[in-house]
């Protein structure tokens, strides 16, 4: 609607439109990107909130407690008391029925004032009152450094065999001409889509005959036999690498094997990279498979299942949620800050070249 | 994997090809050798279990007393179709529940997508990083995080909405987006908007991708910016849009971790998030009848395949390549 107002308008130079709509367009992706991550900032200050200001009418939004004063080595509440046309925060020393004497904190010296009216009907005053030791307790409560240890052992053995795995499986498809090798390619990229529930119950009953349920291989060991996703864009990776190398590898006599450790591989640091970030933190949201693997042994937990546990024991305490879930966002968020340009164009691969 | 690569693929299988010379051979050898892993991995972990996930829906099947497993024919097939009405009613809130969220998360990354495009939004780059990162969270903690949000007593939407409308939202009569059925949908597709990044960025790029001669040339013919956007660059994205709507369908039927996470599938509220999987996982996984389970995977699988070959289908009706050959 903007738009065609302003171009209605002839007279209006393209330089003042130019502005006009760069102000509207970015004050828009403001208002939305404030919208967007306000449940973070909501995270953030409900953590840092004492367990009883939640349930707390009149408390404000901010985290904060109730106000004290220190009065001749005593502590009293202080309250919002209407003195003067205006609220002013006073101690309450000595309450009464129909009248309570307060102290002004920036004036001790008055004295004590009295106050008529009753004390009941006076709002708390609050002061701005942070707890970061939330975040201490649900690191502890939460057992994090475990749950930790657990999900990065998860994650990185499972990206070492995934992204090898494919890396060679890959590179068949990149670089050998062989029979089927069509059919071979769109099964590969079906299992993709293929929902986990179909193969689950059957695999589910093999890793219980072997005694695997409740350890960590169900998890870990099918990593090792490549992946969909990451052999596709393994694959395309390879395909813009030179033959030339290979050849010439080749004619001096390189096997296959020689030439995808010392050619393939190095070459395709960016892609390899890529996949193992995607992998790592795949494994890293993995809920449903540790949850079935994993249900009853709370020490092999990685963070998510364990998170999950942790809510449903302590879901009263929003502020130690709260910070339990911010600690487990925090992680991959600063990784993702550091690795961003090669985490995007992976997406744009897997997403735009399907 | 585009249509048209699928369609040159299947001809590809048609013709008769020459036997192999000695050095294609060995070449084929090699390459058969690189694709151990995964042949070895999809005979053990997708073919074999497939196959043995429709023998276990023929049976009865506790796998804490596996001797006692007995064939039943297609007693499991017959219950889940016509008999267990929890079946089609988790079915139909999965498709409710998608109708919703997939449309509001496709629309909002190809919303945000655009925008970021524009050249007249400033700082695009902080932007994306911004709107991504969200989706590096794990979604355990974005549900977490979202639960707080939208309590209904202490959570900021409430409040927020209760003093810019003045409509009453905040405390037991506003509004209580997870206890409320009819709320409860709209809740599951906020958390989900926070994933918006990969399809954003995927998005992102198909539009940087499209020809600016295009552009030009329908800015010469006066189309105005809707009309560009409709007739020039929506079109030549749906390729991509294919893809991200086959992959956000099969994704969405198979929609588990935020009602187990919130209320460990018992439904909550009236029973509305007891989707298809949560059903499935309950059969399997907390009353281990196996066996029925491995009839409600493979429903899934098939409805699943039956859903994609549809899309396929409709894809050559709407979806645009400009050449057959890449």
């Amino acid at each position: 609607m903007t738009k065609k107002n302003i171009e209605s308008r002839k007279p209006l130079p393209k330089k003042t439109r130019d502005l006009i709509s760069s102000t509207l367009l970015t004050g828009m992706t403001w208002g939305i990107l404030v919208l967007f991550l306000l449940p973070m900032a909501f995270g953030v200050v409900t953590a840092l909130k004492t367990e009883s200001q939640a349930s707390e009418i009149g408390a404000p939004w901010y985290p904060a407690s109730k106000a004290a004063y220190e009065y001749e080595g005593k502590d009293y509440d202080m309250y919002l008391v209407p003195m003067d046309g205006e609220m002013k925060e006073m101690a309450l020393i000595q309450t009464g029925r129909q009248e309570s004497q307060f102290i002004d904190p920036d004036n001790p010296e008055a004295g004590l004032i009295t106050w008529e009216g009753s004390w009941r009907t006076l709002e708390r005053s609050w002061e701005f009152d942070p707890q970061w030791s939330n975040f201490r307790s649900a690191w502890e409560t939460v057992n994090f450094p475990r749950l930790l240890w657990n999900t990065i052992k998860y994650a990185g053995i499972t990206t070492i065999g995934a992204v090898f795995s494919s890396a060679l499986v890959a590179y068949g498809f990149a670089r050998f001409s062989f029979p089927g090798k069509n059919i071979f390619f769109m099964l590969m990229l079906s299992t993709v889509i293929l929902p986990g529930a179909v193969t689950l119950i059957p695999t589910y009953f093999v890793y219980l005959q072997l005694g695997w349920v409740g350890t960590w291989l169900p998890l870990m060991v099918p990593a090792f036999f490549s992946w969909g996703t990451n052999v596709f864009l393994i694959r395309q990776f390879i395909m813009t690498i030179p033959v030339d190398l290979d050849e010439a590898a080749m004619i001096d006599g390189a096997s296959p094997l020689r030439i995808f450790f010392s050619i393939i591989l190095p070459q395709s640091v960016p892609a390899l990279t890529a996949v193992s970030l995607f992998h790592f933190f795949w494994a890293w949201n993995d809920f449903f498979n540790p949850l079935i693997y994993l249900t009853g042994n709370a020490d092999k937990y990685p963070i998510t299942v364990g998170l999950t546990a942790f809510n449903r024991l302590y879901s009263q305490q929003s502020n130690l949620i709260q910070a339990s879930a911010l600690i487990t966002a925090i992680i991959p968020v600063i990784i993702f800050f550091f690795a961003q340009r090669i985490f995007m164009q992976g997406v744009v691969i897997t997403g735009v070249e399907k | 994997m585009t249509v048209a690569e699928f369609g040159k693929a299947v001809k590809n299988l048609k013709g008769k090809r020459a036997p192999l010379t000695k050095k294609q051979k060995r070449e084929a050898r090699w390459g058969f050798f690189f694709l151990s892993p995964w042949m070895i991995g999809f005979l053990l972990f997708y073919l074999l279990p497939m196959i043995a996930s429709f023998a276990f829906s023929l049976t009865k099947f506790n796998p804490a007393v596996p001797d006692e497993t007995v064939y039943i024919g297609f007693t499991n097939w017959i219950r889940a179709i016509f008999n267990d009405k929890e079946v089609l009613l988790s079915f139909t809130r999965t498709i409710h529940f998608a109708a919703i969220s997939l449309p509001v998360g496709l629309i909002f990354a190809l919303f945000l997508a655009i925008l970021l495009n524009s050249e007249n939004v400033i700082g695009k780059t902080v932007y994306r990083t911004l709107f991504y990162m969200p989706s590096m969270i794990p979604l355990v903690a974005t549900v977490l995080i979202w639960n707080g949000v939208l309590n209904e007593h202490t959570g900021w939407i409430n409040i927020l909405i209760e003093r810019f409308t003045g409509i009453t939202a905040v405390g037991n009569d506003g509004l209580r987006w997870l206890a409320d059925p009819q709320l409860v949908y709209f809740a599951y597709t906020m958390f989900g908007l926070w994933g918006v990044g990969n399809a954003m960025i995927i998005f992102l790029a198909a539009v940087q991708g499209v020809p600016t001669e295009l552009y030009e040339a329908a800015q010469i013919d006066g189309a105005s910016w809707f009309r560009r956007l409709f007739s020039v660059t929506l079109p030549l994205i749906t390729p991509v849009i294919f893809y991200q709507l086959v992959l956000s369908v099969i994704g969405s039927l198979q929609y588990f971790l935020a009602p187990f996470v919130l209320n460990q599938g018992t439904g909550f509220p009236e029973g509305k998030t007891r989707f298809y999987m949560v059903y499935f996982y309950k059969q399997s996984f907390s009353f281990f009848n196996m066996g029925y389970g491995a009839t409600l995977a493979w429903l899934m699988f098939i409805v699943a395949l039956i859903i994609t070959v549809i899309l396929f289908g409709t894809a050559k009706y709407w979806v645009y390549y400009a050449t057959e050959e890449k």
